[in-house]
């Protein structure tokens, strides 16, 4: 068997994570890097499980440099990012959606040994137009969707598009802007993959709004989530009112935004800003985050997860050791705690997600362009599993 | 005098040798007893014997043994000594013979003489004896006359004798009968006179007898004249019990002239208890009458004055009074009088404990201590009457619970004064300067808290000390001794404030505005300071100094100085912390909005240091002299000579240079590590956020960290043009130039700010840096 951990990449400066959502066999991940002097690419990683070894395949993207990427859930070869563009003493973030080869699209064969000089070029599909609203701040796909809903966060507006033809045209179905004092500016969102997909949570300076995408109307308001500016959230996928950010103030919370004065838990493990917080899409007790302190955290919140009393086994399927095994267990207390904090990453981590594929498989991206992919520790896997 | 020869000594023997008489036996006994133990050890006697002993005894030349034979000896003498000795030895014996001759005469006069004088006093007694046996037998005979002229004089008066006793027994009998007869009036007018007592002691001699002769008809007449009489009596006894205007002696009186006539006890007893009850109700309403609904009450010193006066003394005299007369009613009227006690007793103690919890608010204890030891002290003697009532307890109790409130109160008002400090101080840290003059500086503030909070508590400890002064009533109790003071002095009062100040400083911490945040850092930093002073010393001080006032000596555990110790230490690094986050925030977030709103690809080429950055230097001087006012400077590693002559250059540091360059290139697993490791060494790990220590150094080190953290992460979300590439450059020169000093390890300023130039270089198209001699120009200028 393969060690727990790490699998280093080094690409170029990169800030950009996502997992191919509609992949469910293959581990795949896609990076985006960012760089202001070469054309920037997207590199699509893929973990061969078996052999413990990467491979990957590089994709062009001269728009400019990537700032976020979004994969389609419905479309394997699909996919959205924000990516800056710079003309003369301009700076503009810009969205728009992609369509890669479609041999690429269920990863690799054999990469070539010299991909740099025949990368391929992305296919643009349509520009989330941003005539009116500049600064994409971020793309979030309706989850459990067709691929059809997207949500753009430009500035102070949250903006639906409906993908048509084939998703070459982006119509913007509706919109809603925070009004108020100040320059808002939204940092982050996420789609809620409960409620019919009816819920999207978005993050603004130091409050966490929750926004009915229907009649593009706010459900709910955290004001003060954070003491400082709220870096991401998240949904617990097992829990529909559950909710969890993190942001400067080094703390990841979890909210019950049926009850939003107080947050449900607090962590402060990290020791500078957390940058990134995502539940795991199957065992919500497992939490990954990441901080610009340059760890990556997996913490077992198990006392607010949707098994806080550990995995139920039937009682037929289990042998009578087994049976005394898992009663052993249910006896003890389950605690919340740090599963393990790793230090493969010299600078700021700006991304951490879960593969769409392995639910014990995870991947982290720092500054300097390396990817690490870790999995969950084997003993508290089985401790979940048995 | 053939016996006084024969006594002395034999002839030849010299009065000066040792005698061989009876204390010749005792070495002769020992030396029995030593053969005894040599045969038993299987010595034969003759084999000791060869000790260099005395002379034999069986010796026949030993001139003193009892075998001498003058012949042998003379035939020793003869054959061994020569001439010289010989005569020597005749001399000698010859001397010693005269001197033996004229000893033995002198004993023998003295002998004769007094031998003579005993005959002659012999001789005398026998005639005196002779003259006295005849006087005694003239005496025999009298007496004989004697005896048989008395007989004959007792035969002659036996007769008279018993007629006179009958006579005086019919006397006696009519002086019954006659009293018998006059009862009756005599009765009345002792009733008229109002002698009750005398009545009741005539009626009492009377009753046995009336009783026993009621069947004779002149008896029966005076049985009944008596009894009304005495009915009457008893009327009029029970009126003047039930009016009951006289005092208690009196009516106790009254009853127990009622008992002698035989009224029923039970009775009695209630009637009695009922107007005790009344009486001392009437104590009781007065004392509520002095409650009042709004009291221009007497103070609580002369309250229990008068309770105790009033109302206890009152039981007490009726308990006396009823365990006088009731004696005979056993257990159940010991019981009655017990309930009795406890009912008026449980209303008389709630009527105290009203009047006690007026007396809470107050801050001095002297009075209510006196109070409360006068009104313990009063129910000590109803106490010893009524064990059973257990009003001594529930004094005890009383008082117990009073000391307790007293002590939940001085725990109140040392939070409010705490609290107070904390205000006062706040109040201080807002005043508005006055221009060229600072107000009270840190170390003046904290050391006015320090020492108020001391006095507060040291007035604390010795108004509750009150409770523990000897020569007050229930300073002995167990409770007092033991429980009082350590659970509740100790435990209570200091622990529980010490514990809750540390809350109330840590709450400071939590407080969710975090954001600049309600609570000036000054405080913060004050309050950390407290804590940490109190770490140090006051906590082991005053805990000494409650030890020793309140002498604690019990089981109960209590919280030892070192976890309080803990907790403060605890409490002030918390505090630091915070401190160092808060006003790592602010200039946080100055930096913040410097980089943020400022558009970096259109700016001019530099000519000034920014303004927001000398700003940065400007309040980082402010925090360290505020720090510097309260934490020690700490160590800070060795500087290098040169620390300010760096200058900036975009690719100064090599390793950013691999980190950053690009690398399209596909890289086996191998390559990386070794790459990183490589990094590794360059580069230790920065902990933005991590724990200070106490003092100044570490602080200042902690909020810049912070600081150049956020502007690092800032930078890096912008995008530079040449020009503005080139002001960070400026502005992290001048930061290197004035932040270094304040830092433990200026290396670590170096790493931030060469981080934040290499980050800033990568977010620029068109990187061109500037000339460090321009950029130290520039920053010189200022």
């Amino acid at each position: 068997c393969f060690p727990d951990t790490v699998l280093i990449y080094t690409l170029s400066t990169a800030r950009a994570l996502t997992p191919q959502t509609a992949e469910t066999d293959a581990i795949r991940f896609l990076v985006g890097t960012q760089s202001l002097k070469y054309d920037n690419q997207i590199h699509i990683i893929d973990f061969d499980d078996e052999n413990n070894i990467i491979n990957k395949n590089v994709l062009l993207h001269q728009a400019g440099e990537i700032w976020h990427i979004s994969a389609s859930p419905a479309d394997r070869g699909v996919l959205a990012t924000c990516y800056n563009r710079t003309s003369d003493s301009k700076v503009l973030t810009c969205a728009a959606v992609w369509r890669m080869p479609k041999e690429l699209e269920s990863g690799s064969h054999e990469s070539p040994d010299d991909s740099s000089s025949t990368a391929q070029t992305l296919e643009l599909l349509c520009h989330l137009d941003n005539t009116a609203h500049s600064n994409m701040a971020c793309v979030v796909w309706e989850p459990m969707g067709d691929g059809k809903k997207i949500i753009s966060l430009a500035d102070n507006h949250i903006l639906l598009w409906d993908l048509q033809e084939s998703s070459s045209q982006a119509v913007l179905a509706s919109s809603a802007s925070l009004g108020g004092k100040g320059q808002l500016k939204f940092t982050s969102g996420r789609w809620s993959p409960h409620h019919n997909c009816t819920q999207v949570a978005t993050a603004n300076d130091t409050t966490l709004r929750g926004w009915d995408t229907r009649s593009m109307s706010q459900i709910y308001c955290i004001e003060n989530a954070h003491g400082q500016l709220v870096r991401d959230l998240d949904f617990n996928p097992n829990k529909q009112y559950y909710l969890a950010s993190c942001g400067d103030d080094c703390k990841v919370k979890f909210w019950d935004t049926r009850n939003v004065t107080e947050p449900v838990k607090t962590l402060e493990e990290h020791s500078h800003w957390v940058w990134n917080v995502r539940y795991n899409h199957s065992h919500d007790q497992l939490v990954l985050t990441g901080s610009s302190d340059s760890r990556v955290i997996l913490s077992n919140m198990v006392s607010i997860s949707s098994e806080p009393f550990g995995h139920l086994v039937d009682d037929d399927d289990i042998s009578d050791q087994e049976d005394h095994r898992s009663e052993e267990k249910s006896k003890e207390p389950l605690q919340d705690n740090v599963i393990a904090t790793y230090e493969e990453h010299e600078d700021s981590v700006y991304a951490v997600d879960w593969s769409s594929a392995d639910p014990w498989l995870f991947a982290s991206l720092s500054y300097d362009g390396r990817l690490v992919i870790n999995r969950v520790p084997r003993a508290l896997k089985y401790h979940i599993l048995l | 005098m053939a016996a006084a020869a024969a006594a002395g000594p034999s002839p030849g023997s010299r009065p000066g040798d040792s005698p061989e008489g009876p204390e010749g036996e005792a070495p002769e006994r020992r030396r029995k007893a030593h053969g005894m133990l040599k045969l038993y050890y299987g010595l034969s006697e003759g084999e000791a014997a060869g000790r260099p002993a005395g002379p034999d005894p069986l010796d026949p030349t030993d001139l003193n043994g009892a075998h001498f034979d003058p012949e042998v000896y003379l035939d020793k003498l003869r054959r061994e000594c020569p001439l010289a000795q010989l005569m020597d030895s005749e001399t000698d014996m010859v001397r010693q013979i005269r001197a033996l001759d004229s000893d033995m005469q002198t004993l023998v006069y003295e002998n004769y003489n007094k031998f003579i004088s005993a005959t002659d006093t012999i001789r005398k007694m026998k005639n005196d004896f002779r003259k006295m046996e005849d006087e005694m037998d003239r005496l025999a005979t009298n007496m004989a006359v004697i005896t048989d002229f008395s007989a004959r004089i007792s035969a002659t008066l036996q007769d008279r004798h018993e007629r006179i006793t009958k006579l005086a027994g019919v006397h006696a009998l009519l002086r019954k009968l006659q009293f018998l007869f006059e009862l009756p009036s005599r009765l009345t007018k002792c009733v008229e006179l109002g002698a009750y007592g005398q009545a009741v002691r005539y009626q009492g001699r009377a009753q046995a007898v009336l009783q026993q002769y009621q069947h004779l008809p002149s008896f029966r007449a005076i049985q009944d004249d008596c009894q009304v009489i005495t009915a009457r009596l008893a009327q009029q006894l029970r009126q003047r019990f039930r009016e009951g205007g006289s005092g208690a002696p009196e009516q106790a009186e009254c009853v127990e002239l009622l008992l002698a006539l035989g009224e029923p006890a039970e009775e009695l007893c209630e009637e009695f208890l009922a107007h005790a009850r009344g009486r001392l109700e009437e104590e009781l309403r007065s004392l509520e009458a002095e409650l009042g609904p709004s009291p221009p009450a007497p103070d609580v010193l002369e309250f229990t004055d008068h309770g105790g006066s009033g109302f206890v003394g009152g039981l007490c005299q009726v308990a006396a009074a009823y365990q006088e007369l009731f004696a005979a009613q056993g257990p159940a009227g010991a019981e009655r009088l017990a309930a009795f006690a406890r009912e008026l007793g449980s209303r008389y103690f709630a009527l105290v404990e009203r009047r006690l919890a007026q007396e809470q608010g107050g801050g001095d204890n002297s009075l209510l201590v006196r109070a409360l030891d006068r009104f313990h002290r009063r129910l000590r003697a109803p106490g010893a009457l009524l064990a059973a009532a257990g009003l001594a307890e529930a004094a005890t109790e009383i008082v117990e619970r009073v000391a307790r409130e007293r002590l939940g109160h001085h725990l109140q008002g040392l939070r409010a004064a705490f609290l107070g400090c904390l205000t006062d101080v706040r109040q201080a840290l807002a005043a508005p300067r006055v221009a060229g003059k600072e107000g009270p500086g840190l170390a003046e503030l904290l050391a006015n808290v320090a020492s108020s909070i001391l006095s507060h508590i040291k007035a604390s400890l010795a108004a509750v000390h009150l409770f523990t002064a000897k020569e007050v009533s229930f300073s002995n109790k167990p409770y007092f001794r033991g429980e009082f003071c350590s659970q509740g002095v100790r435990e209570g009062l200091i622990v529980g404030f010490i514990r809750s100040m540390c809350q109330t400083a840590q709450s400071f911490c939590d407080s969710p505005g975090e954001k600049g945040g309600a609570t000036p850092p000054a405080l913060l930093l004050l309050l950390s300071r407290l804590c940490l002073d109190y770490e140090t010393a006051t906590i082991s001080y005053i805990l000494t100094l409650t030890d020793e006032q309140f002498l604690v000596q019990d089981q109960f555990p209590v919280t030892p100085v070192s976890t309080l110790c803990a907790e403060a230490r605890e409490t002030a690094r918390r505090l630091l912390t915070h401190y160092v986050k808060v006003q790592g925030l602010v200039i946080s977030q100055m930096l913040r909005k410097s980089v943020e709103t400022r558009d970096w690809l259109s700016t001019l080429e530099p000519r000034n240091v920014r303004a927001v950055m000398k700003r940065v230097v400007e309040d980082t001087t402010a925090i360290d002299v505020q720090v510097g006012l309260l934490y020690e400077e700490g160590v800070r590693k060795a500087q290098s000579s040169d620390s300010s002559k760096r200058t900036f250059s975009v690719y100064s540091s090599s390793r950013q240079q691999g980190r950053y360059a690009p690398s399209y290139t596909p890289s086996a697993p191998m390559d990386t590590n070794l790459l990183s490791n490589i990094q590794k060494l360059f580069s230790e790990r920065i902990d933005v956020f991590s724990p200070v220590e106490f003092n100044k150094v570490s602080v200042l080190t902690g909020i810049i960290k912070i600081s150049l953290k956020t502007l690092l992460e800032c930078v890096r979300l912008r995008t530079f043009g040449r020009f503005g590439l080139q002001q960070v450059q400026v502005d992290c020169h001048f930061l290197q130039l004035y932040l270094w000093r304040f830092v433990a390890d200026e290396e670590l300023v170096h790493l931030l700010l060469d981080e934040v130039v290499a980050s800033a270089a990568l977010r620029c198209p068109d990187p061109v840096p500037m000339e460090p001699s321009v950029v130290e120009v520039i920053c010189e200028r200022g």
